[in-house]
């Protein structure tokens, strides 16, 4: 058989680890949604001593790296401390998995977010967060980090196609620097979207191409 | 076992048969009748595969022009009439669910200054006619309405949609790529103006297909060259490949179209029954008789497609994840679905070689695929 996916990526989106629910978890997340494509869900069990997932699993609505993503995750966090786990990033998770094609590198984010909301989410429900943060521009492109170029699998600030944001009152510009009809514009646009919406102050996200 | 017949074919041995004289034998250049005989014979061999192609849509050999295959001939058509309309109108209507060849060639135009209006469709796929009529001003040049889709197989009434174009005596370009030998056409009777087809999808030679052009259209040719195929598409012809698609043309049966249209059926109704929250994509009786489409909720069609190539089926599906653009299916987006319905979408189209024990098993497949990546979905619980 002929794929793109290395060995390895095959071997967990055949035989996923640690899938399903915690039925009663200290931690959960559930990030994408069934409208925009990919979803994952992230639970968590921690240890309120040490501060170590002792247990993880996850469910994915996604397509073979979101699926083989979500089981490495898994496997990399358990027994960490939430403060190792959070420093999981989708470059770790890639090279466990022995690579990813780069165009799948949007799918595959979405599980290295869901391990650091459902780690957030714990953080909230046992008071380790106080103040929510209002956002600010450094906040927009840290999010805008986690929209990848399908180009080249790195992220979209990396790679320079971010040519200016723009934050005013809640409303959120954001120039790409790309023509409307480049082959990838409308996934990009979406995943911004996706990325900055979720944000508690911000109301309205706006992208623009260049011509 | 091959079920993606909608994207290409597996070449029919019978067609390289009657191809292989044209690369060995007669693979001169077509001469005019005052050419030497070799040359000659080419362009009898050109000549003949022609009026097959153009009598099996009845229209005159005259009207048929040979391109590099569909995407060429509707970028013919669309760019070609515009190109010769001059200031006479700058409007194109196309519908939403067109394949790419006509909806990036009315996109071109549109940056070229043309006006184009998108008609919709209902939620099987079929073509808004009021919308269409509505749609037409004094300006509009061109229609350019698929006869069937490409993914989910819904048949247009193009003879309604003819005949509406008549009347406001607007040209009329369908893309038939998907219905060609498998459904009836007749540009008489339907009045079209202009018609794609192609051999890939009919188990003929890649690379080869054809613009049915009415006599007396206005066109202008888009790629400079020769004088070749009545001065409207330059280029050296592809005689082995027109004689490969006339011989596709002549092995399409009747019988093989029923034949088809049963397993369609088949895979259909079983995917329905034995798939629990399955839905169909397109009309259940207006669809090409090798077209089956559904929607398999709450899991993704990449997953589907990989785990099914794992148990060798080839598929296709409108998941974003599986597109070059990343983007879901402009088609079952086109059929009022969201993102879920497109990101869960199987097209299984069948062909020659596919045998109904094919059907059974890739069912019984889907249905085990489906089930165990319910399992991990967060969704549908």
């Amino acid at each position: 058989m002929k794929t793109p996916y290395s060995e390895i990526v095959i071997e967990h989106f055949k035989n996923p680890r640690n899938v399903g629910k915690i039925e009663d978890p200290d931690g959960k997340s559930t990030e994408g949604s069934p409208a925009c494509g990919d979803m994952v869900s992230v639970y968590i069990k921690v240890d309120e001593k040490t501060k170590k997932i002792t247990d993880i699993k996850f469910e994915s609505y996604g397509c073979a790296s979101n699926i083989a993503t979500g089981s490495i995750i898994t496997e990399l966090a358990k027994g960490k401390t939430i403060a190792e786990a959070k420093k999981i990033t989708w470059k770790h998770a890639s090279e466990a998995l022995g690579g990813l094609p780069p165009v799948k590198a949007h799918c595959s984010v979405l599980a290295v977010e869901g391990l650091r909301a459902a780690i957030q989410d714990y953080e909230e429900r046992h008071g380790l967060i106080t103040e929510r943060e209002p956002t600010t521009i450094e906040i927009l492109r840290k999010r805008l980090k986690h929209v990848m170029n399908p180009l080249t699998g790195l992220d979209v600030v990396r790679t320079e196609l971010i040519k200016d944001i723009q934050l005013k009152d809640g409303t959120v510009k954001v120039v790409v620097d790309l023509s409307e009809d480049h082959q990838f514009a409308a996934s990009i646009k979406e995943d911004i979207r996706e990325k900055i919406e979720p944000l508690w102050d911000v109301t309205e996200v706006t992208v623009e191409f260049l011509d | 076992m091959y079920l993606d017949n909608a994207s290409a074919t597996r070449m029919d041995e019978r067609v390289l048969e009657a191809m292989k004289p044209y690369f060995f034998d007669l693979y001169a250049v077509a001469t005019s009748e005052f050419g030497y005989s070799i040359g000659i014979e080419a362009k009898e061999a050109l000549d003949e595969a022609r009026k097959t192609i153009a009598l099996s849509v009845n229209g005159s050999p005259e009207e048929v022009v040979f391109t590099s295959g569909s995407t060429e001939s509707s970028n013919l058509a669309l760019k070609g009439v515009a190109k010769a309309s001059g200031k006479k109108g700058r409007h194109i209507i196309v519908s939403t669910i067109e394949d790419f060849p006509v909806l990036n060639s009315a996109k071109a135009l549109e940056k070229q200054g043309f006006e184009v209006t998108y008609v919709g469709v209902d939620e099987t796929g079929l073509v808004d006619l009021q919308q269409l009529k509505d749609s037409l001003t004094d300006e509009t040049i061109l229609v350019s309405i698929q006869h069937a889709n490409q993914e989910i197989g819904a048949i247009q009434d193009i003879k309604a949609i003819g005949k509406i174009c008549k009347e406001h005596d607007v040209l009329f370009h369908t893309d038939a790529t998907h219905t060609f030998t498998r459904v009836p056409l007749d540009v008489r009777e339907v009045q079209a103006d202009l018609v794609t087809v192609s051999a890939h999808t009919i188990h003929g030679p890649k690379g080869i297909g054809g613009l049915y052009i009415r006599k007396g259209t206005p066109l202008s040719k888009v790629m400079d060259g020769g004088f070749q195929e009545f001065n409207v598409r330059a280029g050296l012809e592809n005689i082995p490949g027109a004689v490969g698609f006339a011989k596709a043309v002549e092995l399409v049966t009747p019988e093989e179209n029923t034949r088809l249209k049963e397993m369609r059926d088949s895979l259909i109704d079983q995917l329905l029954s034995k798939v629990p929250d399955t839905v169909l994509n397109g009309h259940r009786e207006k669809r090409v008789p090798q077209n089956a489409n559904v929607t398999f909720h709450y899991v993704e069609g990449e997953s589907i497609t990989l785990h099914l190539d794992m148990r060798g089926f080839a598929v296709s599906t409108g998941s974003a994840c599986f597109s070059r653009s990343l983007e879901a299916s402009h088609v079952i987006m086109g059929i009022g679905g969201d993102h879920e319905r497109a990101h869960g979408s199987v097209r299984f189209t069948v062909g020659r070689y596919n045998t109904i024990d094919e059907v059974n098993a890739v069912v019984e497949a889907a249905a085990e695929v489906v089930e165990s990546l319910r399992r991990i979905s967060p969704l549908g619980k």
